[in-house]
């Protein structure tokens, strides 16, 4: 692990980032199937409560905002497998290691992808979601902009999860566990920010700590997800 | 020459010999101190004006709480001093705080919801306080969760390290929010008694309780550490003549 790279690196960082994103997006048009699966999933979710609960207008409208984060956390979790799984199977990751490039930049490229691939899609969904469930159509600018900032934060703990638990097999029951305690934050604000949304109220509070949580998400995130890719690959 | 005590540190033998050899350096006033503590919580002290006799779990229910955060930062710095250093033994310490937190934690919750009944009428409110000790006690869980998911031991310690390096991060965070969440859902009626401060018949036995928990937590966690040294090293053939000893 601790070997130099036999050759000099090649090309920028940015550079680099950029051919993970564009391999990984190649690879997910050509899987399309793997993606849209989470995205039924939080319209079941969603579908769920109020079959769960009741259909009073009053209740749905009371319980949206709760069973829109709800949904999106769970489904975020749901997406976690793809994140680096077959890459740590056929040994993408390890060239990654090996590349002279920073693990920790590579893996940012990666989450950021994934979170094009479910966090934007989520973004759109959600505002159907709160709809369907009796938010006002006014609120649909405050519901995408506190699921887009909060589904960066929801990928980049659950990079840090789906790398913790590459080595086990069977990391079902695990990923939850690990990931959904620390999503707290993103549940409370990002619940908070939608639930005045939806009153007509402003938002910017709740959205401003959310961005808080994701910058500093951005910031520390892919360091732990790399030190736990490095551990699998020893 | 001066580092020779610092080395020796790493040596399971030793290790084991030197926690033996403190366990009761500890165990003995923990024992007192709590003994006192709880004497003096639960007999002498006065009843409170406002809850009566109820109000006396809280020499249990404080230094329980306490010690769920003490012991998870404990935890966390351990398995980060095993990371950076790749201390074998500094693993051992911080997977033999885990269950130790997690008990302590589970305490706090129980004597909290007993609290709860003959004060709020219920055993279980969202209050931003119980709230943090159930997600503390979830994170327990999910280190407990990932350390055990793994056969090799070497890899156990080293995944669980960035878990706990992660969470105790995250802890602080998911305490503010907590509080930050309580305080716009719920009327904060609940916990306003007015404290006046409290009489020495109060304070000092429940400096004694949190003085004793903590010798108590450090010899618990003393023993803890022989067994997990005596796991860990059970190949190793020191082992044989301590175990025929």
């Amino acid at each position: 692990m601790d070997a130099p790279p036999v050759s000099a690196p090649a090309g920028s960082p940015l550079a680099a980032a950029g051919l993970v994103v564009a391999r990984d997006l190649k690879l997910a048009f050509r899987k399309r199937g793997q993606w849209i699966q989470p995205l039924i999933f939080f319209a079941i979710v969603t579908a769920l409560f109020p079959l769960g609960i009741s259909p009073e207008p009053s209740k749905l409208r009371a319980i949206a905002p709760g069973a829109v984060w709800i949904g999106a956390l769970l489904s975020s979790l749901l997406a976690l497998e793809f994140l680096f799984r077959d890459d740590a199977h056929d040994g993408t990751l390890e060239q990654y290691a090996l590349s002279g490039q920073s693990l920790t930049w590579l893996l940012l490229a990666k989450t950021a992808t994934h979170w094009l691939l479910t966090g934007l899609p989520l973004a759109v969904m959600a505002p159907l979601a709160a709809l369907s469930l009796g938010a006002p159509i006014g609120s649909v600018p405050g519901i995408v902009t506190a699921v887009v900032i909060g589904s960066v934060a929801l990928s980049l703990i659950g990079s840090i999860a789906a790398a913790l638990t590459l080595g086990v097999r069977r990391s079902g029951a695990l990923l939850p566990l690990l990931t959904l305690p620390l999503s707290v934050p993103v549940l409370i604000f990002g619940a908070r920010a939608t639930e005045l949304a939806i009153g007509a109220e402003s938002y910017s509070a709740p959205l401003y700590l959310l961005g808080a949580f994701a910058v500093l998400g951005v910031t520390l995130a892919p360091l732990a997800s790399a030190v736990a890719v490095r551990i699998s690959l020893e | 020459m001066a580092w020779t005590w610092f080395h020796r540190l790493g040596s399971p033998p030793y290790i084991y010999g030197l926690a033996g050899r403190l366990t009761a350096w500890f165990a003995w006033p923990a024992g007192l101190l709590i003994a006192y503590g709880l004497y003096a919580g639960l007999f002498v002290a006065p009843a409170d004006y406002q809850q009566g006799d109820g109000y006396r779990i809280i020499f249990l229910h404080a230094p329980s709480a306490y010690m769920s955060v003490m012991v998870y930062s404990t935890m966390a710095i351990s398995a980060a001093v095993g990371l950076i250093w790749r201390m074998k033994i500094a693993h051992a310490v911080a997977a033999s705080c885990a269950v130790l937190g997690a008990t302590f934690t589970v305490m706090t919750l129980a004597t909290g919801s007993l609290w709860g009944k003959p004060m709020w009428g219920t055993y279980w409110v969202w209050d931003p306080r119980i709230t943090f000790e159930l997600l503390l006690l979830f994170l327990y869980l999910g280190y407990m969760g990932l350390r055990s998911a793994f056969d090799d031991l070497q890899r156990a310690d080293r995944v669980s390290a960035v878990l706990a390096i992660v969470g105790i991060v995250d802890v602080p965070i998911i305490h503010y929010s907590v509080i930050w969440w309580n305080s716009l859902h719920q009327a904060p009626s609940l916990m306003k008694f007015s404290k006046p401060t409290m009489p020495p018949e109060m304070y000092i036995p429940i400096l004694a309780m949190f003085l004793g928990f903590t010798l108590l937590f450090a010899a618990l966690l003393l023993t803890r550490l022989r067994a997990e040294v005596l796991n860990r090293e059970r190949a190793a053939s020191w082992i044989r003549d301590v175990v025929s000893a």
